[in-house]
């Protein structure tokens, strides 16, 4: 059944579309996770919503207003962030209500919007991504990978501690504003295919299933990405089994039982190692990874 | 001029409205061992972190190797070895990925990591007694460990200068002695080095000057306070204060005066 939907092109687009958020996602989320902004994603998610909807009321393609408008709500909320004041807080949730309101409300000013519409921008639509979509979501994957190749020793001091980065003499702000902009540029990508509501799941489950296993950023970044692959595939495939499965929603909820699945399986494998080093060695050992 | 490592005149910080220094003229020199003494809150931990430009100044200036923190690109000739190590959100990082941070500075964005840069990780592993530990997470280190970790990541950048904040606090008799033999070497290197000490323990014979801020300012610069009589004899708890010395009494061989009382006690 498989092979033969591999012949269709819906299934063929769908299929690079979830191999390509698999990845991006958990690289760009390991970072978040570590830099303590597992919300951000979310938060860029909801702003995302009002650039869906500016693009239905222009006329121009959503996927590209809402490039623009995550990426302009990524910068806000790392300038805010940045300032590190407790009114931020309240400042960056005005914005999230902000951005979904907005988007709710323009989607139906709009001439093409409709309830369905708004529905597959906030839940995904991984069987609607067009083959213009796919150009610009692979755009976007080479970007992220890019960013994380290229930047990745920098972000790793920044995002393990700020203040040994600015004594390495590191550009902390515009590192900062890097990892924000690429965090847009992810949920963009993974927009289509699990959703605006849902869309840092995958940038945050597989970081936080691969961490109760892993020793080392590296790996944990190596083993998430195989996670969210195996996720975003997975849950797709699942979809195809029965029209009824919403592959969004199939998708976080496979990579959900991954994470309990390696809980287990890490606290099995944290106490072998235990038994093997000398307790006395490390008699504080730090026991919360997660 | 430029080969001074760091040179503060007037320095003043300001947290929260209230001020922490209040006019510190400081200036370090080339191959000088440094300790920087006081009692908690003295504001030696803030005068660091504001001679590393961590912390902006509200007056005065503050120089490293002759240009303003902001403007100073040679960041590889300082190695800052934090109070502790952070370990962010719970992503695992391993001591070898943690110490091989230490040569950041010295990297290119698109050079990969090349063998000097392997063979220095190498060496700093090697000298703080972890190369066993490399491939282990920080995070399910020691105390004590996690401070070796800091210091093998300052010794792997190669810096000219070595900033350490409180890097005996709280830390094994073993990792304090390893500490002190590792500074030895590096003295021996002309490495400079400015330390923030609570207790000076077995670096004392290492440091060339002491600095003793108390209340924001400098209350004593010039040869090390030892510890004499009863307070040297090993295993002593300092725990009270000493009398304060008369107001213009010579001290320390007629280096600058200042009272040398409390830098000790309070804990």
């Amino acid at each position: 059944m498989i092979v033969e939907l591999l012949d269709k092109e819906f299934f063929q687009l769908a299929l690079a579309a979830a191999l390509l958020v698999g990845l991006c996602a958990p690289a760009v989320g390991t970072f978040i996770v570590q830099r303590r902004l597992a919300l951000l994603g979310d938060g860029i998610g909801h702003v995302a919503l009002t650039g869906v909807a500016l693009g239905f009321l222009t006329g121009t393609a959503p996927i590209i207003t809402a490039v623009l408008v995550s990426v302009a709500g990524a910068v806000a909320i790392e300038l805010v962030r940045a300032r590190g004041r407790t009114s931020g807080d309240v400042a960056l949730a005005l914005m999230f209500y902000g951005g979904i309101a907005g988007g709710v409300m323009l989607m139906g000013i709009a001439p093409g919007g409709s309830s369905t519409k708004l529905n597959s921008y906030l839940f995904g639509a991984i069987a609607s991504v067009t083959r213009e979509d796919i150009w610009i979501i692979g755009g976007l994957a080479v970007a992220v990978v890019g960013v994380v190749a290229v930047f990745g020793r920098e972000l790793f001091v920044l995002c393990q501690d700020e203040e040994m980065a600015r004594a390495s003499g590191l550009p902390v702000r515009f590192l900062s504003l890097l990892i924000a902009v690429t965090a847009a540029l992810t949920v963009v990508i993974a927009m289509r295919v699990v959703g605006l509501l849902l869309v840092s799941a995958l940038m945050v489950i597989p970081v936080a299933t691969s961490q109760q296993i892993t020793r080392g950023f590296r790996s944990t970044m190596a083993l998430a990405m195989v996670l969210g692959v195996l996720a975003s595939v997975g849950g797709l495939l699942s979809s195809t089994m029965s029209a009824r499965v919403p592959p969004g929603a199939a998708i976080v909820l496979l990579a959900l039982a991954g994470f309990v699945l390696a809980l287990g399986v890490g606290r099995f494998v944290r106490r072998g190692r235990s038994q093997e080093s000398t307790v006395s060695e490390h008699p504080n050992r730090v026991e919360e990874a997660a | 001029m430029s080969e001074t490592a760091f040179a503060m005149t007037g320095g003043r910080v300001t947290l929260d409205r209230r001020p922490i220094l209040r006019g510190v003229d400081l200036t370090v020199r080339p191959g000088e061992v440094v300790a920087l003494l006081g009692a908690n809150g003295s504001g030696k931990s803030t005068l660091v972190r504001a001679l590393l430009g961590l912390i902006p100044l509200s007056g005065g200036q503050t120089l490293v190797y002759g240009s303003p923190p902001a403007r100073f690109r040679q960041w590889w000739r300082v190695g800052y070895v934090p109070q502790r190590l952070q370990v962010g959100g719970g992503v695992p990082a391993t001591v070898r990925e943690v110490v091989a941070s230490g040569r950041i500075a010295r990297q290119s964005r698109l050079r990969r990591t090349s063998a000097a840069d392997r063979a220095a990780v190498d060496a700093a592993l090697e000298s703080v007694g972890l190369a066993g530990r490399a491939g282990d997470p920080v995070q399910e280190l020691s105390g004590g460990q996690q401070q070796r970790v800091l210091i093998a990541r300052a010794l792997a950048g190669e810096p000219d200068t070595y900033v350490m904040d409180e890097p005996t606090a709280g830390v094994d008799a073993e990792t304090q002695q390893l500490l002190a033999d590792t500074l030895a070497t590096l003295v021996l290197e002309g490495k400079t080095i400015v330390l923030v000490a609570h207790e000076l323990g077995p670096l004392e014979p290492l440091v060339t000057r002491g600095v003793v801020v108390r209340d924001g300012r400098i209350a004593h610069d010039g040869p090390p306070p030892r510890p004499e009589g009863e307070c040297a004899r090993p295993g002593h708890e300092h725990v009270h204060p000493h009398a304060p010395a008369e107001p213009g009494s010579p001290l320390g061989g007629g280096a600058s005066v200042g009272p040398l009382s409390g830098w000790q006690g309070e804990s």
